[in-house]
């Protein structure tokens, strides 16, 4: 980061530095507290299934199944935190 | 002993692999394949890229594997042998589709939309596995594709909704009144719910295409990152670990290719399903 602004020679070029910096700090940040979400939610879905299968293990195929599907989902929404920040480093 | 360090452009690497482009790599070092650029219909470019090709072999594969299949199952049953082989694998998924993700969504209207459940599961899938062969290209790793199948899925969503509901019926979907409220109760929820109501119709189909889009491109980025550490590094302690984090990260995609598909199909036939059975 602080080369890239030891290059800078003037203003316009500054700003659209910094703007770059900032949109990829943000980008970075913001697919960080995804993955914490993520990792939360897929931890609170694989403890929930085998206290499940634990309590009743002849449901066990229906409870893993469920807990498949359920961890796609929710991977779902961390992967579009990646998808906006891959659009941050295209866009600047 | 410093290796010599080449720094190749690891960025440029997987940007390559993993967007569109107009040459086909062909297998075993046969050199590539240049399509033709510069089609253009009505001004919009419609030349024939990587995963155009690659969404083209999917869909043959689609069509002869169910074909083969057919034509296994029919010899199997004239000649009076226990299930098995190809065909029977097939008709296995045909079976998982339309007992686990269609029927349980839409209930006794659904056999008409189990066609086009089934072309999308089927297609999907093909297009993850081409992605994970050697040489091969993910089509649905590119946001255009999934748009484009998501735009079908939200077309057949609310074209569903409105055979079976009537115009009527499907306006009441959108202009949306909780049960049991009239008067100017009714007329200030419906003033709130209907943006909600017309978001969410948006948001479904748009979620759809994003999450299928984002799990396989994202997988691949991870294998390409991985090998590319080999390269920043150069060394063969790296390289042995960096190949069985590769090999695990591929078993997880070959799960992740077949559940994106499962997802993808029952997701839309939920949807199909929730305008079915509105009333």
């Amino acid at each position: 980061m602080v080369h890239m602004l030891l290059q800078v020679q003037d203003a316009q070029t500054a700003v659209a530095v910094a703007k770059s910096t900032n949109a990829l700090l943000g980008a970075g940040i913001g697919l960080g507290l995804a993955a914490i979400g993520a990792g939360i939610g897929v931890g609170l879905i694989g403890s929930r299934a085998t206290e499940a299968i634990a309590r009743q293990p002849q449901a066990s195929g229906d409870i893993r199944g469920a807990m498949i599907l359920t961890a796609a989902l929710v991977e779902g929404v961390a992967l579009v935190a990646c998808v906006f920040a891959l659009l941050f480093k295209i866009l600047a | 002993m410093m290796a010599l360090l080449q720094q190749p452009d690891i960025g440029r690497l997987i940007f390559e692999h993993t967007a569109d482009s107009h040459i086909v790599e062909l297998p075993f070092g046969l050199g590539e394949w240049h399509l033709p650029t510069g089609w253009t219909l009505f001004g919009i470019d419609v030349s024939p890229t990587r995963h155009v090709v690659f969404m083209g072999l999917a869909a043959i594969c689609v069509f002869l594997s169910v074909m083969i299949a057919k034509r296994a199952i029919v010899r199997r049953h004239r000649e009076n042998r226990a299930p098995g082989g190809f065909g029977t694998a097939i008709e296995a998924m045909v079976i998982f589709v339309r007992d686990d993700i269609v029927l349980p969504a839409m209930g006794h209207g659904g056999e008409k939309y189990l066609p086009y459940i089934l072309t999308l599961f089927f297609f999907i899938m093909f297009c993850n596995f081409f992605g994970l062969l050697p040489w091969g290209a993910t089509a649905t790793g590119n946001i255009a594709v999934t748009a484009g199948l998501a735009l079908i899925s939200f077309v057949v969503i609310e074209v569903s909704g409105m055979i079976a509901l009537g115009p009527k019926g499907y306006l009441k979907t959108i202009v949306m009144v909780p049960p049991g409220m009239t008067g100017i109760g009714a007329v200030a929820m419906a003033f709130i719910l209907t943006p909600i109501e017309i978001i969410g119709k948006l948001v479904k189909p748009f979620a759809l295409c994003l999450r299928l889009f984002a799990n396989m491109t994202g997988g691949h980025f991870v294998i390409l990152s991985l090998m590319g550490l080999i390269f920043i590094f150069a060394s063969w302690l790296v390289a042995g670990a960096s190949v069985l984090m590769i090999l695990f990260m591929l078993s997880l995609e070959l799960l992740v290719a077949l559940l994106q598909a499962y997802i993808f199909a029952l997701l839309t036939s939920v949807f199909i399903g929730m305008m079915l059975h509105e009333h």
